[in-house]
């Protein structure tokens, strides 16, 4: 306990004024002003671009997610946080529905993408998925080259043309920090990557589609500190156009980086806000004790 | 002395039951290799004389001087190639559903434990099925084309069964990836998990050709002839194969038709070992690109 940094400490309200990340400590290149933090108000502000109501989801009888309701800003970080094994990463999978190929699950609720049910049975599944982009916990790239492996969601959506392709695979990689590192062997199995790069890897694919909202689970756990540094300013700079969702079990990060924050236990949705406020001045006791490092 | 194992004695623990299980290993393998060493210098002995260009050349005769296996050897290629050309896509494509689409179902299970029974069942089986099936029901007489389509009964289930293995060892995360970046099931499947699973469906078509290549039972039984003096042009002509002619061979009293079969033999073995060093030659090319 003693050991572990309070997040507290780092986010004490007199720190409020710079946005509480400057004494993080990590590598943090500068961010350009005015791309920082969102406050409450503008939090408050930001239209909703999903819509959680009294979900809960099962696997086959045991049910993992109870009665969530939870609205996600448009052009807004929303981190989720909480214990191992809480339902961080189920919770993520049913916006793009991914949990739908595991048998014997079931969805209770609605979740709204833009006022439209994403559990609709007129839901396009493919569509969805293109729309809400996703970087798993495991980094799972394809056996296949670089290059294929950040065109494939491209290629799929009708895009032949290799000039094209070759610019998206580009700025994808660019985005993901991972460019310099493969420029020159894009042809070469992606496999043969360190794990931290593989995982920028699967950031560039996700990113290739050019989706609306983008999912990350753990973006930044294989990552050394200086990738990480990339990732976060990558999610800062995305948040401008796009709606991210990122898991982390790195308070630290999780206070750097998001716009609002929710935190989980054992399936329930203890209590979400600012991130500011969540951190800062949470609500309820267990809230206190996970982010101050006293359990979980 | 403290109760740590010292690193310099504790290696001669176990020291000779590691000798004796490793000496057993180098034996088994060892008494395969000679069983085959043994058996192909014997062919290699009793052949050589005869092994010529000519010999492959040159049509049966009653007169073993003048006895080719052209006839055969066109037959088995026939063969193969048909064999080839109806098996695997059906295989391919009946794994592929079974692994990819097929609901899991009571049914499911059903076909699967069939295929894999009949993948049990002996070859003359096939032939005679063949022979009831092919050559009187759809009246395809004694041809080339029943032979193939009855070989193809032959390999299907082993080519299936093959397939499916190498399917499965595809990682789920493959597809998940895929599908989370908004590729449709059959996009999944033709981009990301077919070819992921290439390597291992090619070296199991290869084998059950290889097979298909060596069988002999169904052909008698579906009708090859002994004595074919011609290749087949079409698919409705006559045929033999290399097994049929080497079985034929073997069978005559006179000591110079062993010495042809024992030619008829070396061929059929470097066809076989072709096929078998593409079948390397592809897991090799593709394979070393995927690790999982
Ligand atoms: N495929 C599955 N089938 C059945 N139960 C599952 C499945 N996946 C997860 N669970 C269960 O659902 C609960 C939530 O798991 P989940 O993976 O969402 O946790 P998490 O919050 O992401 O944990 P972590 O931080 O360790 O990644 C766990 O109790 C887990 O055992
Ligand atoms: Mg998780």
């Amino acid at each position: 306990m003693a050991s572990t940094p309070s997040v507290k400490k780092i986010m004490q309200p007199s720190d409020k004024a710079t946005s509480g990340y400057s004494k993080a400590p990590m590598v943090r290149p500068s961010i350009p002003e005015g791309k920082g933090m969102r406050t409450a108000d503008e939090l408050a502000q930001a239209t909703e671009k999903i819509s959680v109501r009294d979900m809960s989801f099962y696997y086959s009888e045991n049910r993992a997610l109870t009665d969530i309701s939870l609205s996600i800003p448009e052009c807004c970080v929303t981190a989720f946080i909480g214990p191992s094994g809480c339902g961080k990463s189920t919770f993520l999978r049913c916006f793009n529905r991914m949990n739908d190929m595991i048998e014997g699950t079931r969805v209770e609720g609605e979740i709204l993408l833009e006022g439209q049910d994403i559990y609709s049975s007129r839901t396009d599944i493919v569509t969805l998925r293109k729309r809400i982009g996703m970087v798993f916990q495991k980094s799972t790239p394809f056996p296949k080259s670089i290059f294929d492996n950040v065109s494939f969601g491209p290629k799929i959506a009708g895009i032949r043309k290799k000039k094209e392709l070759y610019e998206i695979v580009e700025r994808s990689l660019q985005r993901s920090a991972l460019w310099d590192e493969v420029k020159d062997r894009l042809s070469e199995s992606a496999l043969n990557l360190s794990g931290g790069q593989q995982h920028r890897l699967c950031i560039a694919r996700a990113l290739a589609n050019d989706p609306d909202i983008l999912l990350m689970d753990e973006p930044a756990s294989a990552l050394d500190p200086a990738s990480t540094a990339r990732i976060e300013d990558l999610i800062f700079e995305l948040k401008e156009q796009y709606t991210i969702v990122i898991v982390t079990h790195n308070m630290q990060q999780a206070a750097r980086v998001s716009d609002q924050a929710a935190f989980f236990y054992q399936g329930l949705l203890v209590e979400s806000g600012a991130t500011e406020e969540l951190f800062t001045n949470p609500k309820k006791q267990q809230t206190e004790d996970y982010i101050t490092g006293r359990f979980g | 002395m403290s109760s740590k194992l010292d690193i310099y004695t504790t290696k001669r623990r176990g020291r000779f039951s590691n000798f004796l299980f490793t000496s057993v290993c180098f034996l088994a393998t060892m008494t395969c290799v000679l069983m085959l060493f043994v058996l192909i210098w014997n062919l290699i002995l009793q052949g050589k004389d005869w092994l010529s260009w000519d010999f492959v050349e040159r049509f049966p005769s009653r007169f073993p001087v003048k006895a080719g296996i052209k006839s055969a050897l066109w037959g088995s290629i026939w063969l193969i190639s048909l064999t080839a050309l109806f098996s695997v896509p059906l295989g391919v494509g009946a794994a592929v559903y079974l692994e990819e689409y097929a609901p899991k179902s009571r049914w499911r299970k059903l076909i699967q434990l069939n295929i894999s029974n009949l993948a049990g069942v002996p070859s003359i089986v096939y032939g005679i099925l063949g022979l009831a099936l092919f050559v009187r029901a759809l009246a395809l007489e004694r041809s080339v084309l029943s032979g193939a389509l009855t070989l193809t009964l032959v390999v299907l289930p082993i080519i299936i069964l093959a397939s499916q293995e190498a399917l499965r060892s595809v990682p789920d995360s493959i597809r998940r990836s895929a599908y989370a970046l908004g590729a449709t099931r059959w996009q999944t499947v033709w981009y990301q998990v077919l070819p992921a699973s290439l390597p291992g469906i090619m070296t199991g078509v290869i084998l059950s050709l290889s097979r298909a290549l060596g069988e002999a039972a169904p052909l008698i039984a579906v009708g090859a002839m002994a004595y074919v003096p011609f290749v087949p042009e079409k698919l409705t002509d006559e045929f033999t194969a290399l097994p049929i002619q080497i079985f034929n061979w073997t069978a005559r009293p006179q000591e110079d038709f062993h010495h042809l079969a024992a030619a008829g033999i070396l061929v059929l073995l470097i066809v076989l070992v072709s096929m078998n060093a593409i079948a390397v030659f592809v897991r090799h090319k593709y394979g070393k690109k995927i690790r999982w």
